[in-house]
């Protein structure tokens, strides 16, 4: 039985090489996530066929009201906070590794070996930074925190020496299994951990953030492997540990900044030095809807750039009405889409997809960005850094050196926004005051529904 | 160091070394679907969740055991249900 075990394991694991492979390409993803939901349910199957376990009833009990809570969480939710919703699963994969782990430590044998106590500490420490801080994030992005970075003086050394007690207290409870002290004070340090590693990073930066989470929650399952000797967690774990890592750096490169600087930095922070809130009086313009419509009249190709504020006003329906309406006059519309606009990596492709979008007209910045400059009109809606100029040349800006969006090599652009405050770094956006700029303040959703009155009456 | 141990350190390592193959060139409308996806791999915690809360022993271990299980379970059931949604989206738009 041992030995089916494991080889329905081996094949377990290798679904989930695949299934994580084709994830990664728009063709098989759809596969792959089947091929992942495949492989759990075998490791989860064969584990309830061994022999190690005797008592069913709990396990029943806690397989249904969790499939109850997952499902029905995941129907609710919506689109526009799914990002917050990866955030909060995470969370709990990790409090579920530290909690595995402590289930072990009430199951130690007489003389537990070192590799067991030293994996054991791990898979707490690791499980419960993965829990708080995935709250922390989930907070951020939900709103229920405010998004922008809470430093203080000498955190990131104070965090520094709470690492390092935890690797203290880790090493004596191996020395001495029996002092259940040692593991509540692991336990109390790295919950402190998670928050304290995550409250300054900006809410911008929080899918980076998730991902990292997401990793650690992977090694978080390979180290409770080791604790239990079960090949299918150390792999499983390892895979997505690594695969996490990966994708974080992906992310990362996305946004031309280092992992080290989303980390630490306390990038879009308050500044008192930024252009946030600027005080001298620069002259805008406001347009209006009507305006809008005459440029739209004039116009053959038109290019439109979606941000954040797109979902918050969630507005995507009537802007993809709006387009439908501009591309049954023969223009040429399409969608930019910058690999950070939105709350995470893809946020604006899924929103956009919500509305219907055909996949087609959604550009990716490096095959659109050289088209700006033989375009009409842009539109950009609920989005400002990812046009911000001010990322090619301002060395001191937390932007700086991010790709950007070449909207203002367009020969008209049109912004649609609430007010003149800047985006999550704090740095004002010259693009506003261009001359051939118009700006549209309002709602999203108002101005892009009056748009389409405009345009159908 | 015992044989099962070292296996189990080669295995844990190999893995890792393929964990940062598996991933290349991920187009960014798929990062957040692979994220998700990924996240609901490592709700395989459930496997340990599984045998600790099984083996029967004390009162404490069981109480946490079971916890680990349904902690783990939605990470499982509701992680893969919203990564299918997700990728759903895109799926209805080829269909166009």
């Amino acid at each position: 039985m041992a030995t089916i075990t494991s080889l329905v394991y081996l094949v377990s694991a290798a679904l989930f090489y695949f299934g994580l492979k084709n994830l990664g390409s728009p063709k098989t993803a759809r596969h792959g996530n089947i091929q992942a939901m495949l492989a759990m349910l075998l490791a989860v199957a064969i584990t309830l066929l061994d022999r190690h376990i005797l008592d069913f009833t709990y396990i029943i009990v806690g397989l249904v009201v969790g499939s109850l809570i997952g499902i029905i969480a995941a129907k609710k939710v919506q689109m526009t906070a799914m990002p917050q919703m990866v955030a909060l699963f995470n969370g709990l994969g990790g409090a579920a590794s530290t909690l595995v782990a402590s289930s072990e430590y009430f199951q130690l044998p007489g003389q537990p070996e070192m590799n067991v106590l030293a994996t054991l500490a791990l898979s707490i420490f690791i499980g419960t930074i993965t829990f708080t801080g995935s709250l922390i994030a989930f907070a951020k992005l939900q709103g229920i925190m405010k998004g922008s970075p809470i430093t203080y003086t000498g955190q990131h050394i104070l965090n520094g020496m709470m690492v390092v007690a935890s690797l203290a207290l880790g090493t004596l409870f191996v020395m001495e299994p029996d002092n259940f002290d040692l593991i509540v004070g692991i336990l109390a340090l790295s919950a402190i951990l998670g928050v304290t590693s995550v409250i300054p990073i900006g809410g911008a930066d929080m899918p980076v953030v998730i991902s990292l989470l997401n990793s650690y929650s992977g090694l978080a399952a390979a180290a409770t492997g080791f604790v239990i000797s079960n090949n299918v967690l150390i792999i499983s774990g390892a895979l997505v540990g690594a695969s996490g890592l990966i994708l974080t750096n992906i992310m990362c490169v996305a946004m031309n900044r280092s992992l080290a600087n989303v980390l630490f930095a306390g990038v879009g922070a308050a500044h008192s030095d930024s252009g946030g809130g600027s005080t001298e009086k620069k002259q805008v313009t406001r347009y209006t809807a009507e305006d809008a419509v005459v440029m739209f009249d004039n116009a053959e190709s038109v290019i439109i750039v979606p941000g954040y504020g797109l979902a918050v006003a969630q507005a995507q329906h009537v802007l993809q009405e709006m387009a439908q309406i501009l591309m049954d006059r023969n223009m040429n519309v399409r969608y930019a889409i910058h690999p950070v606009a939105g709350r995470m990596p893809g946020h604006m492709n899924v929103l956009l997809a919500e509305a219907n979008v055909s996949y087609d007209l959604l550009v990716e910045m490096d095959a659109i960005n050289d088209d700006f400059k033989n375009t009409d009109v842009v539109l950009v809606i609920g989005a400002n850094d990812v046009t911000n100029p001010v990322a090619r040349y301002k060395k001191d800006s937390a932007l700086f050196g991010m790709p950007i969006l070449n909207v203002d090599e367009a020969s008209t652009v049109m912004i649609i926004k609430r007010s003149l405050s800047p985006g999550f770094a704090g740095e004002d956006n010259p693009l506003f005051y261009d001359e051939k700029t118009m700006m549209l303040f309002g709602d999203a959703k108002k101005m892009v529904t009056d748009i389409v009155q405009i345009l159908k009456g | 160091m015992s044989d099962v141990i070292l296996m189990s350190i080669y295995i844990f390592v190999l893995a890792i070394f393929i964990g940062f193959e598996v991933i290349t060139k991920v187009p960014p409308l798929l990062h957040t679907p692979l994220m998700s996806g990924s996240n609901a791999i490592s709700g395989i915690t459930l496997v340990g969740a599984l045998l600790s809360t099984g083996a029967g022993h004390t009162m404490a271990a069981t109480a946490l055991g079971l916890f680990a299980i349904i902690f783990a379970t939605i990470n499982v059931v509701g992680g893969f249900m919203v990564t299918d949604r997700m990728l759903d989206m895109f799926k209805k738009d080829k269909g166009k």
